[in-house]
């Protein structure tokens, strides 16, 4: 367990010697979410009917942005190698290192879903139901993406290579997250919706970093 | 800090601690090496040399578990490898930094004992560095450090993480000569104490004995 | 000796396979071309003209066995390469390897055909209907699976990694026609239900049977030289394929 704390502590600290990594998905997230009312025009019925799917599509990029760089500096350097001989088992350092993305890249998403609400006019128990949403889906993203990242790690046209890998599988994630608040509008209420993310959560939590352990493995043959 | 306290669990036996036999490899489609095979106990070390290409690098990734070997078999304390205990007792540097350049040397070695669940306060860590020579180093980003600091880095790590053996692939490149000398006296003190050790290198290296491996 | 008996073992599989494989085409190819003609003679000739839908149903003989045929595959494909990665066989990943791109072919088959039978019924060429809709991401299932083998170039390591995408992916196929198929009533409205299908004649049960049997048929025969091919590529060096060629 120290280990898995350790991991995280490492992955946090290194990106706050480079804040500017961190930053860029979280900008790339408040720049798309904003275009989409200048690309449909600014009718405030219909964009806060498509805010959930907005914000939930702007969130799945964001996350896939930041995939590439989860193991591929640790590999490039050598630090990723270290960890496969480490006497701590891989699986648990692999779930420290998810983990510390999805407090990079997935959190400040949450956290800034409400405010980025407020531009499509939704309302208090809204923004209350999409922050929830996002705070279950997120961390499903990060898990599932490691996949991805472990898998196209060291591969030529690597990043794209994992969109086409990764975003297929997200797709639960975007019905049940956009569905949640949708539904909540719909006065059908979320908690259907949310208890399968937080279903699927449980799920990833456990297999995701075990397939990208068996896939780092692979990729460090 | 020695591999002896490490080593208790072995005495006694009449297997030795390192036995690879048959071992095979081959990269893409060209068979690198068939049939290798070596025994190591404590106190012993092996050098192995070859040609560039001859498959020195690719034998150290076989022998730590980093890679699957096409036939053969690596026994530790006479149990298969990998095994919990071989990565235990292992430290592998290989021709990678594996250093953080944005952390100082002192992070990088306290991170690297946290991850490994290794127990090391900072001012053990403080003496490794000094050690190797990096006193007044310890604060700075590894990243305005030259190259032979950095591998001076990583040497740390020898000092840090107790194990019994250490598989060192070209670890003397880079190196300017006291630093080989420093490496040399570390290497003699770690199989003083019965550790093992595993070398690559096409030079003659400064370690007196050691029973020689050519591919 | 001992590098015989290596060598032995590392390629008994590939080179006893090739020529079982090419033993076993022509056969497999018969039965397609044969249960073929008997399916689209049903389907053209013997099916009666569908009371609502006039002569543009037929197109289902073809779209519903290549649906049937998509989905399957994916199963074979990760049977095999889950066999792969357990027991480190090397015809296993080869064999996933193949049948991939007729997984493929049949998901976009299905989706065509769909396309081509939704104009005249629906007047749209697409609806977001939730089989089409996971139809859809099965063949980017698929293409991911490909892109990934594709941009190896070390086999074994495609082939792992590749294994572990498609277990990760059959895993996910039924979250995802479930997530779909939910998001799809919720939705529900101006989209069509394909579910709603007339009730079908025996003479069209007939006729899809076959039409999916000679599917069956054309895909083993296909993968089975596509086995061949990969094989012989990655086996090039090999003394035995020197002689195969010959």
């Amino acid at each position: 367990m120290n280990a898995f704390l350790a991991t995280v502590r490492r992955d946090l600290l290194l990106a706050l010697r480079r804040k500017s990594e961190v930053l860029t998905a979280v900008f790339f997230f408040v720049i798309v979410t904003s275009l989409f009312p200048l690309g449909i025009g600014p009718e405030p019925v219909l964009l806060k009917k498509i805010a959930p799917g907005i914000l939930w599509v702007a969130a799945l990029l964001a996350t896939l942005l930041g995939l590439p760089r989860l193991f591929s500096a640790d590999h490039v350097d050598g630090t990723l190698e270290q960890m496969a001989l480490s006497p701590s088992p891989l699986g648990l350092l692999v779930a420290g290192k998810i983990l510390a993305h999805w407090l990079l890249c997935g959190l400040p998403l949450v956290l800034l879903a409400p405010i980025l609400g407020l531009q499509f006019d939704l309302d208090a128990s809204t923004l209350g139901i999409l922050t929830l949403a996002l705070l279950l889906g997120t961390p499903l993203l990060s898990l599932i993406g490691a996949i991805g990242a472990a898998l196209t790690l060291g591969v030529r046209g690597g990043g794209v290579l994992l969109a086409l890998l990764v975003l297929p599988l997200y797709i639960p994630a975007l019905i049940f997250g956009a569905g949640a608040v949708e539904a909540h509008s719909a006065g059908l209420g979320a908690g259907g919706h949310l208890s399968l993310l937080a279903a699927m959560l449980a799920l990833a939590g456990f297999f995701a970093p075990w397939a990208t352990t068996a896939a780092l493995r692979i990729a460090l043959e | 800090m020695t591999a002896r306290k490490l080593l208790r669990a072995g005495f006694g036996h009449n297997w030795t601690m390192l036995n690879v036999s048959g071992l095979a490899c081959s990269r893409g489609e060209r068979r690198l090496f068939t049939d290798v095979g070596f025994s190591l106990d404590p106190g012993e070390w092996l050098h192995v040399q070859g040609e560039n290409g001859a498959g020195k690098t690719s034998l150290m990734r076989l022998l730590v578990g980093l890679s699957p070997a096409d036939a053969g078999e690596i026994r530790w304390r006479n149990e298969p490898t990998p095994s919990a205990e071989f990565r235990r007792d292992l430290i592998y540097l290989g021709h990678h930094a594996a250093v953080k350049e944005d952390l100082t040397p002192l992070e990088n070695l306290l991170l690297a004992a946290a991850l490994d669940g290794v127990g090391l306060d900072e001012t053990k860590a403080l003496a490794a560095l000094v050690r190797l020579g990096l006193r007044g180093r310890e604060d700075l980003p590894v990243r305005v450090l030259s190259a032979g600091q950095k591998r001076r880095v990583l040497l740390a790590r020898l000092l840090t993480r107790p194990a019994v053996i250490w598989v060192l692939d070209e670890a003397f490149n880079a190196l300017d000569v006291a630093a080989v000398r420093l490496l040399g006296d570390l290497i003699a003190e770690h199989l003083a104490t019965g550790g093992m050790a595993v070398l690559t290198s096409h030079q003659p290296l400064p370690v007196p004995g050691g029973k020689a491996l050519v591919l | 000796m001992r590098q015989s008996i290596i060598q032995w073992f590392r390629f008994a599989s590939p080179q006893s396979f090739y020529p079982l494989a090419g033993r076993m085409i022509p056969w497999f190819w018969a039965a397609a071309i044969i249960f073929g003609i008997g399916g689209l003679w049903i389907s053209f000739f013997v099916a009666p003209t569908d009371a609502q839908q006039g002569e543009g149903y037929r197109i289902i003989f073809v779209h519903v066995p290549a649906s049937w045929m998509s989905m399957f595959i994916y199963l074979v494909m990760a049977f095999w390469a889950g066999l792969g990665l357990v027991l480190n066989t090397r015809v296993s990943g080869m064999m996933a390897q193949a049948l991939a791109p007729t997984g493929a072919l049949m998901a976009a088959l299905s989706l065509w055909t769909g396309a081509l039978w939704g104009k005249p019924m629906w007047g749209a060429w697409w609806v977001w209907d939730a089989r089409l809709t996971s139809e859809l991401i099965l063949f980017f299932l698929y293409l991911g699976f490909m892109a990934l083998q594709a941009a190896i170039d070390d086999p074994r390591r495609a082939d792992k990694a590749g294994a572990i995408l498609a277990l990760v992916g059959v895993v996910n196929i039924p979250i995802i026609y479930f997530s779909v198929k939910w998001w799809n009533t919720l939705h529900q409205g101006s989209t069509i239900n394909l579910n709603k299908a007339p009730s079908m004649a025996q003479t069209m049960l007939w006729g899809m049977l076959l039409m999916a049997l000679s599917f069956w048929m054309y895909s083993i025969a296909v993968a089975l030289m596509r086995v061949r091919a990969i094989i012989l590529e990655r086996e090039r060096h090999t003394e035995w394929v020197k002689h195969a060629v010959e």
